[in-house]
C-alpha cells in the first residue's frame, strides 16, 4: 500500500475513530467549518456552523498496540448569531477559524472567529473544589451562624474532572468586511486578522484597538479586481507575515518596513498556462489557503485545481505543483453551475513539512510526499470505519475506461467534500473533516 | 455560434446567482461577488466578439443606428425581480475603447432566429448612482422588511438612473483601456454598482 508519511518507511493509514452523527439528514447548524490541533496535538477543536466549538483531548494510554483517542473535553457556544440593525444584515454565527495560542499555564487559550468579531477563550479544568466552608453546607445552603460551635479551615478535595470555557476577550467592530482568516504571531502577543480588504493587528490584551496593516479597498470600488483570501503570520520572524489574493498572487510584508504594509516585500506569482485559458480561469486561480511550512522557509498555496509549495526566496514561480483533482479541469461550467467551483480547500502540512495533505469531492482527501514524489488518494467514509482498519488507496478515473475499483469522474458525489483538514504537529494523526463528520486516522502502529 | 450561446447562458447564471446572493445570510460576500463579475465579464466579451465576428461575416459592414439615452429609459422599466433585458449592438471598433458605443433595442426573440446577433445587455433592477443616499437596506430585501429612512427611489422611476449608468459606462471604457469594446451603461458596470453597494458607503 502505497502510503505517505514522514520518512523512509511507508505510512499505512488506518481508521481511529468517527466524531458526530450518523444519519444522513445533516442539521446545517452541525456543518464542520474548521479543525485545528494546538501546539502539543494533545487537544483538537473543531468549530461548526451553528457557532460551537468543541474540544477533543486525547487520551494517554499506555497500551502498545492502539494510540491514544481523542475524547470529548469542552463544548461550547462560541459565537451566536447577531444582527447588523445599521446594514440591516444578519451575522452568522459559523465558526471560521479557530487558532491556539501557545500555552502559558495550566489552562488553554484559543481564539475563534466568525465574519466579524474575534473572541479569546480560556478552557480550564477543575478537579478540586473547596470543602468545609463554616457557613455554607455543602449543597450551598447557609448555616446559621448562631449554630456554628467549631471553626475550620476549608480545604480543596478531589472532584471529577470539570473543563469550563470562560471568553476572555472579544474583539469587535474591526472588520467591515468578512474575516477570512486569523494568525497568532510568534512574539506571542499579537496575532491578525484579515477579511476581504484589510489586515488588522491586535494585541491579545487589547480589545479597544486594532492596527490597520493592510488595505487593499481602493478608492472607488468599482475598480476592485481583488480581495484578499488568506493571511498568516511567519513562524518564526515575527514582522513578517503572507497574504494570499482571489487573483493567484501571494504577497510577503515585512511590519519593520512601513506601518502600512500595502506595499509587499515579495510577490508570489505564477505566470498563468495560456493554453489553460477559460472563462473560469480567475476563479480557479483564486487562492483559498495559505500556510507556511514549520521550518518557516516554504509555503504552500490551494487554489481550486492544484497545491503549490513556494520558496520564500523566489518568488516567479512554486517550486512545487501538485494537481488535486485535475479532471475536474474540463467541467468547470458544471462545477460553476452548482457551485462547487467556489468551495475553499484548506491544506496543511505534517510536523517535519514532508508532506502536504488538501481535500476534495466524494470525501477523498489527497496527500503528497514531497521528497518521495508520491501522492495517495484516501476517502473518509463510514464503510472504511472499523477499528484499526487501513485505508485502501482510490483512483479516479478521467477518461472512459474505468478501471476494476476506480471511480468515474461522473460517479463523483460534489456535495461529499473535504474542506478542512488537520495533521497532527509531531504524530501521524489526522484529522479529517466531512460535511458533519470528523475522522481520525492515524498510521498503523505495529 | 456554440460559444456565444454558451457565454450567453454563462451569462445568465452569473446573473441570477448575483441575485441569489443578495438574500444569502450574512449579506453579500464580497469575494464571490467579485468572482461573478469577472466570469459575467470574460462572458460577455467573449459573446461580443463572437457576435461582432459573425456580423462582419455577414453584413460586411456593421449597420450603426444611433438611440437616445430616452428610448433606453423607456425600455428598462424593471418590475419587481426582474432582470431586465436590453439588447444592443456594438460598434466594430475593439481596438478603440474612446469610441462611444451604440444601442438599439431589439427584442432578442425574434432577431435570434434570424441569425443576426444582438448582444445582450442585463441591466439589474436598481442601477442606483446616488452615493450620499444609499439605503442601508439591500435592494431585494425591501419586499420582507420595512425601509430606513434614507432609501432607494422606487424600481419603477427608471430614466434618470439610466443615464447616471451610461455615463458611468463610458467612464468606465476610457479607465479598463484595451478592453474589447464596452458598451455605455454595460452590465458589469450596472452590476458591480448593485453588487458593492452594501459596502461601498463605508
Amino acid at each position: 500500500v502505497v502510503g505517505a508519511g514522514g520518512g523512509s518507511n511507508d505510512v499505512q493509514w488506518c481508521f481511529s475513530q468517527v466524531k458526530g452523527a450518523i444519519d444522513d439528514d445533516v442539521a446545517e447548524a452541525d456543518i464542520i467549518s474548521t479543525v485545528e490541533f494546538n501546539h502539543s496535538g494533545e487537544l483538537l477543536a473543531t468549530g461548526d456552523k451553528g457557532g460551537r466549538v468543541v474540544i477533543f483531548q486525547q487520551e494517554i494510554e499506555n497500551k502498545p498496540q492502539c494510540r491514544s483517542e481523542y475524547n470529548v473535553y469542552s463544548t461550547f457556544q462560541s459565537h451566536e448569531p447577531e444582527f447588523d440593525y445599521l446594514k440591516s444584515l444578519e451575522i452568522e454565527e459559523k465558526i471560521n477559524k479557530i487558532r491556539w495560542l501557545p500555552q502559558k499555564n495550566a489552562a488553554q487559550f484559543l481564539l475563534s472567529t466568525n465574519d466579524k468579531t474575534i473572541k479569546l477563550w480560556k478552557i480550564s479544568e477543575r478537579d478540586k473544589r473547596p470543602e468545609g466552608y463554616n457557613l455554607k453546607e455543602e449543597d450551598g445552603r447557609y448555616i446559621d451562624p448562631n449554630t456554628v460551635t467549631a471553626l475550620r479551615v476549608p480545604v480543596f478535595r478531589p472532584m471529577d474532572l470539570m473543563v469550563e470555557a470562560s471568553p476572555r476577550r472579544v474583539f469587535a467592530n474591526a472588520h467591515t468586511y468578512h474575516i477570512n482568516s486569523i494568525s497568532i504571531n510568534s512574539d506571542h502577543e499579537t496575532y491578525l486578522s484579515a477579511d476581504d480588504l484589510r489586515i488588522n493587528l491586535w494585541h491579545q490584551e487589547i480589545t479597544d484597538r486594532s492596527f490597520n496593516i493592510v488595505d487593499i479597498k481602493p478608492a472607488n470600488m468599482e475598480e476592485l479586481t481583488e480581495v484578499i483570501t488568506a493571511a498568516e503570520f511567519h513562524p518564526h520572524q515575527c514582522n513578517t507575515f503572507v497574504y494570499s489574493s482571489s487573483k493567484g498572487t501571494i504577497r510577503l510584508c515585512d511590519m519593520r518596513a512601513s506601518a502600512l504594509c500595502d506595499t509587499h516585500s515579495k510577490l508570489f506569482e505564477e505566470p498563468e498556462d495560456p493554453s489553460n485559458r477559460s472563462f473560469f480561469s480567475e476563479i480557479i486561480s483564486s487562492i483559498s489557503d495559505v500556510k507556511f511550512s514549520h521550518n518557516g522557509r516554504y509555503m504552500m498555496t490551494r487554489d481550486y485545481l492544484s497545491v503549490k509549495i513556494w520558496d520564500l526566496n523566489m518568488e516567479s514561480r512554486p517550486v512545487e505543483t501538485y494537481q488535486v483533482h485535475e479532471y475536474l479541469r474540463n467541467k468547470l461550467c458544471s462545477l460553476y453551475e452548482n457551485d462547487c467551483i467556489f468551495d475553499k480547500f484548506e491544506c496543511c502540512w505534517n510536523g517535519n513539512d514532508s508532506v502536504v495533505m488538501t481535500g476534495s469531492y466524494n470525501n477523498f482527501f489527497r496527500m503528497f510526499d514531497r521528497g518521495q514524489r508520491r501522492d495517495v488518494t484516501l476517502e473518509a467514509s463510514r464503510e472504511g470505519s472499523k477499528p484499526q482498519q487501513v485505508l485502501k488507496p482510490r483512483k479516479v478515473c478521467a477518461d472512459g475506461k474505468r478501471k476494476k475499483d476506480e471511480i468515474s469522474v461522473d460517479s463523483l458525489d460534489f456535495n461529499k467534500k473535504i474542506l478542512h483538514t488537520a495533521w497532527h504537529p509531531q504524530d501521524n494523526v489526522i484529522a479529517v473533516a466531512t460535511t458533519n463528520n470528523l475522522y481520525i486516522f492515524q498510521d498503523k502502529v505495529n | 455560434m456554440d460559444v456565444s450561446a454558451e457565454a450567453k447562458r454563462i451569462m445568465a447564471v452569473s446573473i441570477s446567482k448575483l441575485y441569489a446572493s443578495r438574500a444569502q445570510r450574512g449579506g453579500m460576500r464580497l469575494h464571490r461577488s467579485l468572482l461573478l463579475s469577472v466570469v459575467m465579464r470574460s462572458a460577455r466579451d467573449l459573446y461580443h466578439s463572437a457576435c461582432l465576428a459573425k456580423e462582419r461575416e455577414e453584413l460586411g459592414t456593421a449597420h450603426l443606428v444611433p438611440v437616445t439615452p430616452e428610448e433606453d429609459a423607456m425600455d428598462t422599466t424593471a418590475s419587481g425581480e426582474q432582470v431586465e433585458v436590453e439588447v444592443s449592438q456594438v460598434e466594430p471598433e475593439p481596438e478603440s475603447p474612446l469610441t462611444p458605443t451604440i444601442q438599439e433595442p431589439m427584442s432578442f426573440d425574434s432577431e435570434a432566429t434570424q441569425g443576426a446577433c444582438k448582444t445582450r445587455t442585463f441591466i439589474a433592477k436598481e442601477t442606483v448612482e446616488d452615493k450620499e443616499n444609499r439605503s442601508p437596506v439591500s435592494p431585494d430585501r425591501h419586499s420582507r422588511k420595512r425601509r430606513g429612512k434614507a432609501s432607494v427611489a422606487p424600481d419603477f422611476l427608471p430614466s434618470k438612473r439610466a443615464r447616471l449608468s451610461l455615463e458611468l459606462g463610458e467612464e468606465r471604457v476610457l479607465r479598463t483601456g484595451g478592453r474589447t469594446c464596452c458598451r455605455a451603461g454595460d452590465v458589469f458596470t450596472t452590476l458591480s454598482l448593485n453588487s458593492n453597494r452594501a459596502i461601498a458607503a463605508f
